[in-house]
């Protein structure tokens, strides 16, 4: 166990590991995946036309958005050039499918369908199309585990956006609510506020949707204003997932760097 | 894992094997968030059954490479799971014979004990690696477990005669 914790080569043995139970794991999204082609091939015509309708539209709105979008991008890299500042590099994403979750209900993860085969990278961000659902902790052959932002072991530096305040998102093991950290009483934080992600932990890329504030609690005896915010990402139905690869290489994690520096030195001598 | 290796008597390895997958399978099905907790300990369950049925076959040793399998599963630090059911593997292997003569509700009552002895230890030594949980809501699956053990207990008997298995 010790081993496990502290040192990278019990890790790989573990990836592994999960090689072999990766059929098993293919094997329990069977069913889930059987029934979604089911209710494909027997869902209704009119239904389908209806959604095809509705589709459409949506694209339409959408594509207005991101028409808009494109026009305040330039002239947001134009300003930028101005103020000799360093241009905004846009993220790629890849699709991803969720295969499963963990059985713990300790922990807050799920299993997705791509591993270190497909270039995965430790610490890279995960969305749905809500916002920002978590980031890889772990990675095997052809799958790896995201651990969800509600993790009780997770936080996230956000800010929110209508006044660019900045904080940190704890996870609480709740799936459906997170606390904003150390938020002072006079904080301009009210309901309904939209908090996004503010890049600063150089993990997360900035301006992703994380929640929305449901409840601000402002006790005078308290230290500071309790802030309970619900994530916007749909953290325990969405299946479609995007993997995003960041421009810059991802922050290692403490451990492992100093492992490697340890590894250094060794060499050194 | 013994099962795969030529058996040494009576066959039937790789049936115990199959239950094992089929008990690592259930035990990571996804199941609605309420659901979670209840979730019942199958490997422990059908791990008690071959140690108390065919204790000269199934042991600690099977038990150990089970819970480094459940252990990639449930992402926990390899060796926690492993340790508590060699643990769980032991006590069976102390009470087999008691637990054999026993009616089967007063089994479902030693395997309630022996479950919640797994999640106790288990959860005792997540709480060390920094994983915290703050109710002993963990322990419903004991009782869970408890409930499903006559109707496991049957079909894994069945399935022991059927293929008789020694």
């Amino acid at each position: 166990m010790a081993a496990d914790l502290y040192s990278a080569k019990v890790r790989e043995s573990r990836a592994y590991l999960s090689l072999l139970l990766t059929p098993l794991q293919w094997v329990i999204d069977v069913p889930s995946r059987f029934a979604g082609e089911v209710s494909d091939i027997v869902v209704d015509r009119s239904l389908l036309v209806k959604e095809n309708a509705k589709l459409k539209s949506e694209a339409l709105l959408l594509e207005r958005k991101v028409q808009q979008n494109d026009a305040l991008w330039l002239e947001n890299n134009r300003l930028r050039e101005l103020l000799k500042g360093s241009h905004r590099v846009d993220e790629e994403v890849q699709l991803v499918e969720l295969i499963g979750v963990n059985p713990d209900p300790f922990q807050h993860q799920v299993i997705i369908n791509r591993g270190s085969e497909n270039n995965v990278v430790l610490g890279q961000p995960i969305l749905d199309a809500g916002g920002v659902m978590g980031q890889v902790t772990e990675i095997s052959y052809y799958t790896s585990r995201v651990m969800l932002i509600t993790d009780a072991r997770h936080a996230l530096p956000v800010e929110i956006n209508r006044n660019g305040f900045r904080t940190i998102a704890i996870g609480k093991g709740e799936l459906d609510e997170l606390e904003l950290d150390h938020v002072p009483d006079t904080a301009d934080i009210q309901e309904n506020d939209l908090v996004i992600t503010s890049g600063l932990g150089g993990r997360f890329p900035r301006g992703y949707p994380v929640a929305i504030v449901s409840e601000v609690i402002r006790d005078p005896g308290q230290q500071f204003a309790r802030v309970r915010i619900k994530p916007t990402a749909l953290l325990d139905k969405s299946r479609h997932l995007l993997l995003v690869n960041m421009p810059e290489i991802p922050v290692v994690p403490a451990d492992a760097q100093l492992e490697n520096e340890v590894t250094a030195s060794e060499e050194k001598q | 894992m013994n099962s795969g290796a030529p058996a040494p008597s009576g066959g039937g390895g790789l049936i115990i094997l199959a239950t094992f997958l089929v008990g690592l399978m259930l035990s990571q099905i996804p199941l609605p968030y309420y659901l979670e907790w209840a979730r019942p300990e199958w490997v422990a369950m059908i791990l008690i059954y071959w140690v108390m049925a065919l204790p000269h076959r199934v042991g600690m040793g099977v038990a150990f490479f089970l819970g480094l399998f459940l252990d990639v599963i449930k992402g926990s630090v390899l060796g926690l799971n492993a340790l508590s059911l060699t643990i769980i593997a032991f006590l069976t292997l102390l009470l087999h014979q008691r637990l054999r003569m026993f009616p089967v509700v007063q089994q479902a009552l030693m395997v309630m004990v022996l479950v919640g002895i797994n999640q106790l230890l288990f959860h005792w030594m997540q709480a060390f690696t920094g994983y915290t949980g703050d109710n002993l809501i963990f322990l419903l699956p004991c009782l869970i477990s408890a409930v499903l053990w006559p109707w496991l207990f049957v079909v894994l008997r069945g399935i022991r005669r059927l293929f008789r298995i020694k």
